[in-house]
């Protein structure tokens, strides 16, 4: 009984799933996408209202995809707790809010990963009058950690592994630990490597931290959507390829115009000039030139929102091209 | 032996300021000592908070004049030795703070609301007001007018509450919060005395267990718990959701300050309204309640007082309140690391609110003379 029950659940779900969020989302004429309440670099607003970073192109780029338009799309403000069942009730479209994709989110909570627009990894960050110059002489050092979070876990696995002890100061927010570290309540803050450029940027001298050399973790952050809707799972996986592909292909904002004039096939598949990958995603032909256009490749994107010339200074490292040095890989469009 | 003698003057040590000084100051020797050091503290303080605030700080421009658009461009960031708050990023982010996403075009919509409200709440507060009578019948529709004037509806456009945030929500749900909680307190409230045991027993359950857990935990509940809850493509609002958590959570705690003030009612009172023929909620309308509030007023306000602060707890859920907006200023690349200047204009903007409030219910306090004991009267 408890059996036929439980199948009876899970179809319902299923059914209710496969309802086509593409549909939905063409129907209500936005999308509605779910980020943080304020990550700098990934998503935060700007003096204008406008939300501005990674994460944020990421939704507008979807949204330029569906309706050729990037305002068509809801922010929706989340947090570390709340950002799972606001996708799982249907009250967004998808998340993009710098969410390391994991075994347990991606199978047990019923979401499905569709890439990675940032590749992050843990790490440390100390005074430099600590005198540290690596993560495992850290014994007995009171950690700022967030709750909630996979850094959490991580910290524990890493200061178990090199047997050394540490106290945790559990904190809320990044802002928390930013001002916790530097009033010196903690001698650590641990959070994702991105995370800790930004606290470094905000402090009033730079130079007196320092950010350990030891990445204690994968943290690959990516958009993700329910399970069980395969359409909807493509056009926000492609419209993330489209970004990456376009870089390999040095097409950017400016020369996508001319780029239609081009002789390279793969090119021309991307833009729409030929084949009918648009029409098999139910977008219009020109969805990926769109993107393209009003966004930017991925490139773009990095370098506006957190690269080297942004005050958060992160290189592009892991999401450098695979062929620049770096793992950030797209199938190929064809 | 008729003349009148002439009445001496008070001792000059108790007169004038320095009689004021002496004998509030330096009355005994500790108390010196504190004043002294008392003293000694403000000194040190609050010629380097005003400074800092006001004298030194950029408002607009720093000190090469030049208008500031990010925190490279801060005098304390260029030189940290003189420069003082900057409060550009205020400034700058001044709509998002009071309207938060609001659109522009729309935004008469929330400050014609903000004017209603002060026109629907003043004559509420003061009974001198002229012509309050005809005023109150607006307070009364006002939450009507301002739902359908903020959401939109009758040809105005909709505005989804995702774009509400900063000052708008914190007074949505503040308001929101402590005008419903009232009413429905004093039913809580009069329901927990009840004689019928089926009705007190709900109430006091509702009561304890409202009571029992804590605000944020509601939050969840409303945000997190309740759209699982529901079939997947009904969806609450998210600010109607938080809204009930927090109106039951106030109502809790407002049932149980006025469950105070009607204990405090002598039992005569509730005998005498008895004996002249008045019905249950004829005596508690005209009889106890009036009293029991009037005791109940430095409570009443000191939970909504909490209920304003504690709207900042939505942040957690996601919502985007002046708190929440002043954290996202903090995220935005452009003034990362302005933290002291957004955090001290947010607790300004509550210190007002707060302030305002516990001045008001002074001044009820001594309209009303809640001190008088109550038996005696």
């Amino acid at each position: 009984m408890k059996k036929l029950l439980s199948i009876l659940a899970v179809s319902v779900f299923a059914f209710a799933a496969n309802a086509g969020t593409l549909d939905d989302v063409k129907n209500r004429g936005f999308l509605k996408c779910g980020v943080t309440t304020g990550l700098a670099g990934f998503a935060a607003p700007d003096d204008s209202g406008e939300w501005a970073g990674l994460d944020a192109d990421m939704c507008r780029a979807v949204a330029v995809a569906v309706f050729g338009d990037r305002s068509k799309v809801e922010f929706i403000t989340t947090t570390g707790k709340s950002r799972f069942p606001t996708l799982a009730s249907g009250e967004v479209d998808m998340l993009a809010r710098n969410t390391t994709w994991t075994i347990s989110r991606d199978v047990n909570l019923g979401f499905e990963f569709v890439g990675v627009n940032f590749y992050d990894g843990q790490g440390f960050m100390i005074p430099s009058s600590l005198g540290v110059s690596s993560a495992t002489e850290l014994d007995g050092a009171t950690v700022c950690i967030q709750t909630g979070t996979t850094t959490e876990l991580n910290l524990a696995d890493f200061f178990r592994l090199n047997g050394i002890s540490y106290e945790a100061l559990p904190i809320e927010t990044n802002d928390e630990g930013k001002e916790n570290l530097f009033a010196g309540r903690c001698d650590v803050y641990t959070t994702d490597a991105s995370g800790l450029s930004s606290t470094r940027a905000a402090a009033a001298d730079p130079s007196k931290w320092l950010v350990l050399p030891e990445i204690i973790s994968k943290e690959p952050l990516g958009p993700l959507v329910r399970h069980g809707d395969h359409q909807w799972g493509d056009v926000v996986r492609w419209s993330l390829n489209a970004m990456i592909i376009a870089e390999e292909l040095g097409i950017t904002s400016e020369n996508v115009d001319a780029s239609k004039g081009s002789n390279v096939p793969e090119v021309l598949r991307l833009l729409g000039v030929e084949g009918s990958y648009g029409e098999m995603l139910e977008l219009a032909p020109d969805w990926a030139y769109q993107i393209i256009k009003q966004i930017g490749n991925y490139s773009e994107s990095y370098e506006a929102n957190v690269g080297p010339d942004t005050p958060l200074e992160i290189a592009r490292g892991l999401n450098a091209l695979w062929t620049q040095g770096g793992i950030l890989y797209a199938p190929p469009f064809r | 032996m008729n003349e009148i003698t002439e009445s001496r003057k008070p001792p000059v040590a108790t007169t004038g300021i320095l009689g004021w000084l002496r004998m509030n100051l330096f009355s005994n020797w500790i108390n010196s000592l504190i004043s002294l050091f008392v003293l000694y503290i403000l000194i040190q303080f609050v010629p380097w908070i005003l400074n800092w605030t006001i004298f030194a700080a950029d408002f607009k421009y720093n000190f090469n004049g030049e208008q500031i658009i990010n925190r490279e461009m801060c005098s304390r960031v260029l030189d940290p030795e003189n420069g003082g708050a900057c409060w550009a990023i205020i400034y700058v982010r001044f709509y998002q703070f009071m309207y938060g996403f609001y659109p522009r075009d729309e935004v008469w919509r929330v400050n014609l609301s903000y004017a209603m409200l002060v026109v629907a709440v003043v004559p509420l507060l003061f009974d001198k007001f002229p012509f309050r009578k005809h005023f109150l019948k607006f307070t009364y529709i006002f939450p009507i007018i301002a739902f359908f004037l903020l959401n939109g509806g009758f040809g105005l456009e909709s505005v989804s509450t995702n774009k509400w945030g900063g000052l708008l929500v914190t007074l949505v749900l503040g308001c929101t919060g402590i005008a419903l909680a009232f009413p429905l307190g004093i039913v809580l409230a009069l329901g927990r005395r009840s004689n019928l045991p089926v009705i007190s027993t709900m109430c006091t359950l509702f009561i304890e267990f409202i009571r029992g857990v804590p605000l944020i935990t509601l939050l969840f509940f409303g945000m997190v718990m309740l759209p699982l809850f529901l079939p997947e493509g009904v969806n609450m609002d998210g600010l109607a959701r938080v809204l009930v958590a927090v109106t039951l959570f106030q109502s809790a705690y407002m049932a149980e300050v006025i469950r105070g003030g009607l204990q405090a009612i002598p039992q005569g009172q509730y005998e005498a309204a008895r004996s002249i023929g008045l019905s249950y909620w004829q005596m508690n309308m005209k009889v106890v309640l009036p009293q029991a509030i009037r005791i109940s007023i430095p409570s009443i306000v000191n939970t909504s007082i909490g209920l304003f602060k504690d709207t900042t707890l939505v942040i957690i859920v996601g919502l985007l309140d002046l708190l929440g907006i002043g954290r996202g200023a903090l995220a935005d690349t452009t003034w990362l690391g302005l933290a002291y200047e957004v955090y001290f204009f947010v607790s300004l903007v509550f210190f007002i609110f707060t302030f305002a409030m516990s001045r008001y219910s002074l001044y009820l306090e001594k309209k009303l003379k809640t001190g008088i004991n109550m038996g005696a009267d």
